[in-house]
Parts: C-alpha cells; sequence; structure tokens
C-alpha cells in the first residue's frame, strides 16, 4: 500500500507542476527589465509602466468589463430560472427541451456558436432591421447565451442537493409562489448564484472566438487586442496583464479556499 | 391554504416541490420562469443552427451579405424558385484538404483527451482519497487556472516551448541535450496545450465519480488476495466510468473545433477544422463554405453529444 501511494503521489504532484510551471514563469518574467523576454535582464517594473500608458489595451479592457459585467448580469438572472425550471419543475417535454438546449452550448465549440450567432444577426439586420450593424449588444447577446447554460448547470445542482423542507414549510405556512421564491428559495441558492455571475463575468471577459465573429469594426475587445499582440510573438506588456489578472483570481480562489478549508475543519472535528 | 399531507407533493418526478401548484388556474409566474430562459435558447441558440444550415445551401456572391438567396421570387411571371446549391458539401468530400482536416481534427483530439485523462486521473483520485481540508486545498489548485484566462494560459506555452524559451534553456543547462529542440509550431505544442487548458474539465467529473466510491469495496479485494494493481482495474476504473465518458466528451468536443490552441502553438501545417471555419470566414469571405464546414463538424460531433445526454439521463433518473 505504501508504495502505491507514493506513486500516486509522485504522478499527482507532476501533474500540478504541468498546471502550475508555465503560469509561474509568465509571473516572473513579467518583472524583466529586459526587452529580449528570455534574457533575464533584472527585475523591473517597467512593462507595468508600459501596459498602463497603452491606450488600445486599456480601452479594450474598459470595453470588456463592460460587456462582461452586463452579459454576466443577465445570464444569471436567466440562467437561474433555466436552472430553477431543471430541478423544481415536473417532467414535460418543454423541460426536455430546455436541458437538451441549455446543456449544449457548454460543449459546443466555439467557431460553431460564433459563425451560427453571426448569420442569425445578419438573417435579423436583413429580415427587421435589428441589430442595426454588430458591437457591444451583439457580443452581450452572444456572451449571455453561453453564460447562462453555465449559471444553469450551477444553479441546478445547487437546488437538487438542498434540503427541500424550508421550502415546504413557507408553502404550508401559505406563501404566495414569488414570495417563496424571493424570501426562503433565493436567499439558500445565493451562492450558487453568486459563483454563476463570476464564472460568467470571466468567461465573457476571456471570450475571443465568438466575440471575434458577431462584434463589428471598432469594437476590439481585451482578448481580440491580446491575440492580435501575441499572434506575432511573445509581449513583455501581456506578460504584465497576465500578471495582474492571475493575481486577482489567486486573491478570489485563495479567500474562497480559506472559507472552504474552515468548513471542512469544522465537519472533520464533527466527525 | 389548507396544511397538506405529505404524499401531496409527490408527483412522481423525484423533486417533492416539483410543482408549485397553488394555482389551479394558469400561473404566470410559472409560465414566465419557464419561457424566458427556453424563448432566449430557441432564438439565439437554436434558430441560429437552421440560419446555418439555409446559409450552407446557398453561393458566395459579392453582395451584402455575401451569400445568394435560396428563394427567388419573380413577381412578372409569378414564379417562385427554389435554389439549393449542394456544391458547397460536394467540394468538401472532393477536396481531401477538408477531409484531412477533419481527421486531423479528430486524431489531434482524441489522443489530447486520452492524455488529458492519463494525467488528471491521479490528481482525482487523490483529491478523492484525502482528507476533507487537504481535499479543499487541492480542489482550489486544480480551478484556480480554470478561473484565470484561457488565452494567457495558452500564451504562457509559447514563452515556455519556443526555441530559447524556459524548457529548451534547462534541458541544454543539464546538459540532456546540446540543440534545441524544436517545439512551438507544432502538433507537440498543440497537445500540450488542449491537455494543459482542459484538465480542469477532467479533473472535476472523474473527481465527483471517485468521490462517491465506497471504499469498503477496496478492502472487501484486498481481503480476498487481490493485488493493488487488479482491484484498481477491475474495481476503481469501473465505478468511474461515467467520470471518465462525462470527462472524455467535455475535452474531446471542444478540442475538435479548436481554434485559439492551433493558431498560438500550432505550427502552419496543423491542420484543424476549427481554423479551417475561420479561415474560409475571415480570410475567403466565403460563408456558405464556412456553414458547410460548420455542418458537417456538427453531424461528426452529434455521437459524443448523445453519448453524453445519455450519460446525465441516467443519472437524472438514478
Amino acid at each position: 500500500m505504501k508504495r502505491r501511494s507514493l506513486f500516486l503521489n509522485t504522478t499527482a504532484t507532476m501533474g500540478f507542476i504541468f498546471l502550475y510551471a508555465p503560469m509561474i514563469a509568465l509571473v516572473v518574467y513579467s518583472f524583466n527589465k529586459s526587452k529580449l523576454v528570455t534574457v533575464w535582464g533584472g527585475w523591473s517594473l517597467k512593462w507595468y509602466g508600459e501596459l498602463f500608458r497603452n491606450d488600445q489595451i486599456i480601452d479594450a479592457a474598459l470595453l470588456s468589463f463592460k460587456i462582461a459585467f452586463i452579459s454576466a448580469s443577465v445570464a444569471v438572472v436567466l440562467g437561474t430560472m433555466a436552472g430553477f425550471v431543471l430541478s423544481r419543475f415536473s417532467r414535460s417535454r418543454g423541460k426536455m427541451i430546455l436541458s437538451g438546449w441549455i446543456s449544449a452550448p457548454l460543449v459546443m465549440p466555439e467557431v460553431i456558436t460564433g459563425l451560427s450567432l453571426l448569420l442569425l444577426f445578419v438573417a435579423m439586420e436583413s429580415a427587421f432591421g435589428w441589430p442595426a450593424g454588430r458591437g457591444t449588444i451583439t457580443i452581450i447577446i452572444a456572451h449571455v447565451t453561453f453564460c447562462m447554460a453555465y449559471v444553469a448547470v450551477i444553479v441546478q445542482s445547487r437546488l437538487s442537493q438542498m434540503d427541500e423542507t424550508l421550502e415546504e414549510a413557507a408553502m404550508d405556512l401559505g406563501a404566495k409562489p414569488s414570495s417563496l421564491f424571493f424570501l426562503v428559495t433565493l436567499p439558500l441558492i445565493m451562492p450558487a448564484v453568486i459563483s454563476g455571475w463570476l464564472l460568467s463575468f470571466t468567461l465573457s471577459l476571456d471570450d475571443l472566438v465568438i466575440a471575434s465573429f458577431v462584434s463589428g469594426p471598432g469594437n476590439s475587445t481585451l482578448p481580440m487586442v491580446i491575440f492580435s499582440k501575441v499572434r506575432l510573438g511573445v509581449s513583455p506588456e501581456v506578460n504584465a496583464l497576465a500578471t495582474l489578472m492571475i493575481l486577482v483570481v489567486a486573491i478570489g480562489v485563495i479567500a474562497a479556499m480559506w472559507q472552504m478549508r474552515r468548513q471542512a475543519k469544522l465537519l472533520e472535528r464533527q466527525e | 391554504m389548507s396544511i397538506q399531507t405529505g404524499s401531496a407533493w409527490v408527483d412522481g418526478s423525484g423533486s417533492r416541490l416539483a410543482k408549485y401548484n397553488f394555482f389551479k388556474r394558469v400561473n404566470w409566474g410559472r409560465v414566465s420562469v419557464f419561457s424566458v430562459p427556453t424563448l432566449w435558447l430557441a432564438i439565439f441558440f437554436f434558430i441560429p443552427f437552421l440560419v446555418v444550415f439555409k446559409i450552407s445551401l446557398s453561393e458566395t456572391a459579392i453582395a451584402v451579405p455575401p451569400y445568394t438567396a435560396l428563394l427567388d421570387w419573380n413577381a412578372e411571371d409569378a414564379y417562385l424558385s427554389l435554389k439549393l446549391n449542394l456544391g458547397n458539401y460536394l467540394f468538401l468530400f472532393e477536396d481531401s484538404f477538408y477531409i484531412d482536416a477533419y481527421l486531423s481534427s479528430i486524431k489531434i483530439a482524441a489522443v489530447s483527451t486520452f492524455f488529458t485523462l492519463l494525467i488528471a486521473f491521479p490528481i482525482a483520485y487523490l483529491m478523492a482519497r484525502s482528507k476533507p481540508s487537504t481535499r479543499a486545498l487541492l480542489l482550489s489548485l486544480v480551478i484556480l487556472p480554470f478561473w484565470t484566462s484561457f488565452l494567457l494560459r495558452v500564451y504562457a506555452w509559447m514563452g515556455f516551448l519556443k526555441k530559447n524559451g524556459l524548457v529548451n534553456e534547462f534541458l541544454m543547462s543539464t546538459g540532456i541535450i546540446d540543440q534545441p529542440l524544436i517545439m512551438l509550431q507544432t502538433d507537440f505544442a498543440v497537445y500540450i496545450g488542449i491537455v494543459y487548458t482542459y484538465l480542469p474539465f477532467m479533473v472535476l467529473p472523474l473527481y465527483s465519480a471517485l468521490e462517491k466510491m465506497d471504499m469498503t469495496l477496496l478492502e472487501a479485494a484486498e481481503d480476498l488476495g487481490a493485488r493493488p494493481a487488479t482491484s484498481f482495474f477491475l474495481i476503481t476504473v469501473p465505478l468511474a466510468v461515467p467520470g471518465i465518458i462525462a470527462g472524455c466528451v467535455l475535452v474531446f468536443i471542444p478540442a475538435v473545433g479548436e481554434f485559439v490552441i492551433p493558431s498560438l502553438l500550432g505550427g502552419s501545417d496543423t491542420l484543424m477544422i476549427g481554423r479551417v471555419l475561420w479561415d474560409e470566414f475571415f480570410l475567403n469571405r466565403d460563408w456558405p463554405m464556412a456553414s458547410a464546414v460548420a455542418i458537417v463538424m456538427l453531424i461528426v460531433l452529434v455521437l459524443p453529444i448523445m453519448l453524453i445526454r445519455n450519460s446525465q439521463g441516467k443519472e437524472e433518473t438514478v
């Protein structure tokens, strides 16, 4: 038994090294003074300065944040509704259709989603004159569509794990469906709704392929700018940008982990 | 409202709350909770596929939008003609370039899925076997990369794999090689990129399958004299099958249509269908051809999609 667990630990550790080594290298090299990305020229914050003076990157980042914020907020509402239907409504043909449509965007290759949405927008424009041209609004619609699928999955799994007795008690006491949902169910699934929003925000912020299809000229989101820069090779400014993004995510995940660990410790003590 | 007995809630759908059936008349709240997301998906997810199919049957034209109409109404003769162009599909099968691209995408996706499984299994197994507090730590270590930008994670490998990158520097300084290896812009880099970016998608379903496993089965097998390797392949692996299927589908399908990884890490000869579709659309501006490529890709992917839907359906009935 001992030998097998050594083998297991070694392979799992190698897996984690594989996951983290490139990111750590990227962070370290973002502080490199030298323009040549592989030659170490000493520590420097030069590329962070360059990053904040680069208007193209800043404008694209602001546009991306705006799109991500709106998309995540709409996706959370629609996704929560869908997740609620999937776990709390009785089986019906309509529910089967919804459950098929909601899981498909999760695995659909992005090039297909992007192309199909663009062709829809073009067809709609020639039929009804809306959306006139493509830009922020078409990117938001596209992002809502795939983000709501993630929210629905998260909310559905939270609802199906949840203890239903509180909802039953509220019903027995005569709560109306709307007050039952907003006063009992929603507060109980709030952690899932929040993580659905955060996940939607990051997915929207990160999307290159779908946004490239459905955006119009002059609407470059952050991933599009990054892609056009790194296509030509490694760029120290992008290293600095990546480091900032990793830092923000790491703080968030470490905070969540600390919370989870505390709960797990409590559980261990109870056992 | 009178107090109801417990059995009144049971309606055979699995959830005792399945019907918020307070009102006998039409419940508009209920109807809108169902119809708003369903309509959204119908308009922005389902109908677009019909549009893609329609356009794949048209011809390119120098116009805005750059394709011909299928229906043609001639008012003078009151003559309505329907013109379906199968040429795009015929061309897909005549030109070996497209078939090669499909086959090579499937090969690259399948090989990467296999290696993802190989790397993810020990991680998921270790997670499922650890104490809850260690488990939380490992789980967040797996999830953290998932929250960081996909594009930037692929980009991180560019600096890692290039000719004077860290991997080559390391191997040269230890004397294992004396010439830098060409790794960037090869299929090898594409494999690495796919395995790397999709690893969490494999670990999480595997972990949830392994976590549910009854450990006493392994003890029983050991008592009966099974060697660890035997009980691993005869007990652990079969019990992990639902997780393996889910993880493989979650990695394989998006990997087939991957665009970012082959275009940043692959060489000009790395043939993947997502890249072909992108080039048809953005470089050749041949929208009907790009649509035909997408429709055939969908047909190729229908089988694995059905697989995951079936396994989900089973879970629901359990």
